[in-house]
């Protein structure tokens, strides 16, 4: 499905990715780990056609997509949504204008303007807020909503794009932990029942652990780890974090439980 | 059986949703159309107003549009050897030009910077005064430069001075204004951590609120220095000296001397673009380290 090979990207004179080649043969869900600076957001801009790759290719369905421009790379971009740390809604606008944006690859500008969605669009877009539990929230503007409900209504956004593959920029770096786990489960819901790819950026282990299938690691540019879950021992981890052996995946971890088990683990020897 | 029942009000509730967001569409859509439909009217209206008002008639004259610019282009391009001298020539009178709106802008930024901080809710000195200010910098730009120019000249004489004032005047308070709108939405906390050690109005306002607000300021200043040369430019067609007193006698009807009105129209585009160029760089040199720890 998707083929990464030999994929670099320069700024100036910094490799933000470094000759990062990837397959990725059937829907999944896939989380990319690595520490900030590590190339992880860069990897999934040039994805999407925000950023321009310096060298190398991209294919997907053995369609090159890395050369693609005007029309036919925004349409790609339709096919391929993005979900952004700090959501990138238009606060002014309301939660259903936002989720209809998703479709403004098939809509022309003059349509747009004057409001004129079909009737249609606009109930699949209150039925894709219901899914994600924030229905009642359609009418208000974007900008009233809490982190949580804002990120799951960039969801929306991208699911209202029916896209091929969803990529994930972090989506709960900004999230306190229980509206991470809600934006988590819904993006693993959105992998389970619809069989869509999703490829997540992570900046924490233990959710790249709880909710993919396969896990990506990257330091400075380079994917030096590409694995199941089970195969990402703590060693590769401090590895993939250049950390030291003090390095422990509960100091790193947002879930509400993780403190439990570092509490725990504190307590033993005392 | 209840989880059934829980689907259904789901349903019923999802539905009403529905119905209530295409209602509120509907009625957009609706103001939407009414908009146009009155724009539309009072632009065609306004036109065939003005069409009958007019003396020549605009599709008269429509086709006629492009004689002056042909003649103009058409003479300096058989004079094309004068112009590098042309251009030695008018050089100095465009200098005098840039000095009166760089003099002026100046001033004029100083003046709008107090002005501003005056007149900002949060910000001000006196915040009853506020009004005062306001209204102070609402005159200041609502006489244009020419009459102020024109009675300077009738009382100092014709020269720069008179048009480095007049357009200084106007820019105290078309600066004052956009630098206002800047410092409201430039952060309080600062201000505040400086009041509490202790510092007085002009230090809070120096230090707290110009490091936040200079890169805006800067770019709101370029482009007022922009304007104000091409005021200067104007203010000369009255007597106040620089390019414009050249350009107005070498613009006259049938002289001519279109190719020095050429050289002339050349000095000032590239003047212009070049100041432009200056600004975006100025610019992005101050906004540059923020830039970098955005990126980091």
């Amino acid at each position: 499905m998707l083929r990464i090979t030999q994929l670099t990207k320069n700024f100036g004179r910094n490799t933000a990715v470094d000759a990062a080649s990837l397959h990725i043969g059937a829907p999944a869900m896939i989380g990319i780990i690595g520490r900030s600076g590590a190339g992880k957001s860069t990897l999934l801009r040039m994805l999407n056609r925000l950023e321009d790759a310096t060298s190398g290719s991209i294919q997907f369905n053995d369609r090159e997509i890395s050369g693609l421009t005007g029309a036919d790379k925004r349409a790609w971009q339709a096919d391929c949504a993005m979900i952004f740390q700090q959501f990138n809604l238009v606060p002014r606008m309301d939660v259903v204008s936002n989720v209809l944006h998703g479709t403004l690859n098939r809509r022309s500008t003059l349509a747009t303007l004057f409001n004129l969605y079909p009737t249609a669009d606009i109930h699949r877009a209150i039925d894709i807020l219901d899914r994600l539990g924030i229905a009642e929230h359609a009418p208000k503007r974007a900008e009233a909503l809490s982190g949580g409900q804002q990120q799951r209504v960039a969801i929306a956004r991208a699911l209202m794009q029916d896209p091929k593959i969803i990529l994930a920029d972090e989506p709960i770096a900004s999230l306190d932990p229980m509206n991470a786990q809600v934006v988590m489960e819904a993006l693993r819901r959105i992998h389970e029942e619809d069989g869509r790819m999703v490829i997540a950026n992570l900046h924490t282990l233990d959710t790249a652990r709880r909710y993919c299938d396969r896990v990506i690691g990257m330091r400075a540019g380079r994917i030096v780890f590409d694995g199941t879950p089970e195969q990402l021992t703590t060693d590769m981890a401090r590895e993939i974090y250049g950390a030291d052996a003090s390095f422990s995946e509960e100091a790193t971890s947002t879930e509400i439980g993780a403190l439990d088990r570092s509490a725990k683990a504190a307590a033993v020897p005392a | 059986m209840s989880e059934m029942t829980a689907a259904h009000a789901q349903g019923a509730a999802t539905a009403q949703i529905r119905e209530s967001y295409m209602a509120q569409t509907r009625r957009k859509r609706l103001y939407g159309t009414m908009m146009l439909v009155v724009f539309v009217a009072l632009m065609a209206s306004g036109f065939m107003t003005a069409e009958a008002r007019n003396a020549g008639g605009f599709w008269g004259g429509l086709h006629q549009i492009g004689d002056f610019p042909a003649a103009l282009l058409s003479e300096a391009g058989e004079k094309l050897s004068e112009l590098p001298a042309n251009l030695v020539t008018y050089f100095p009178a465009l200098v005098e030009t840039i000095n009166i709106a760089a003099v002026s802008t100046l001033i004029g930024g100083v003046g709008g910077i107090l002005l501003s901080m005056l007149a900002t809710r949060g910000l001000a000195l006196w915040p009853r005064m506020i009004p005062v200010w306001r209204r102070l910098m609402d005159v200041m730009r609502a006489v244009p430069e020419i009459v102020i120019a024109l009675v300077l000249i009738f009382v100092l004489g014709g020269g720069p001075v008179p048009a480095m004032i007049a357009i200084a005047f106007h820019t105290v308070g078309a600066l004052g204004k956009l630098f206002s709108e800047v410092n409201e939405n430039a952060s309080l906390k600062p201000v505040e951590g400086l009041a509490s050690v202790g510092a007085n109005w002009s230090q809070r306002m120096i230090l707290g609120v110009m490091p936040s607000v200079a890169p805006n300021y800067l770019s709101y200043a370029l482009l007022r220095f922009e304007i104000n040369i091409r005021a200067s430019a104007i203010l000369g067609f009255v007597g106040a000296g620089g390019i414009g007193y050249e350009l107005k006698n070498a613009m006259a009807w049938g002289i001519g001397r279109y190719d020095e009105a050429a050289a002339i129209f050349l000095l000032l585009f590239v003047t212009i673009v070049a100041f432009d160029q200056l600004g975006s760089h100025l610019r992005d040199r101050l906004t540059h380290g923020r830039k970098e720890e955005l990126l980091a």
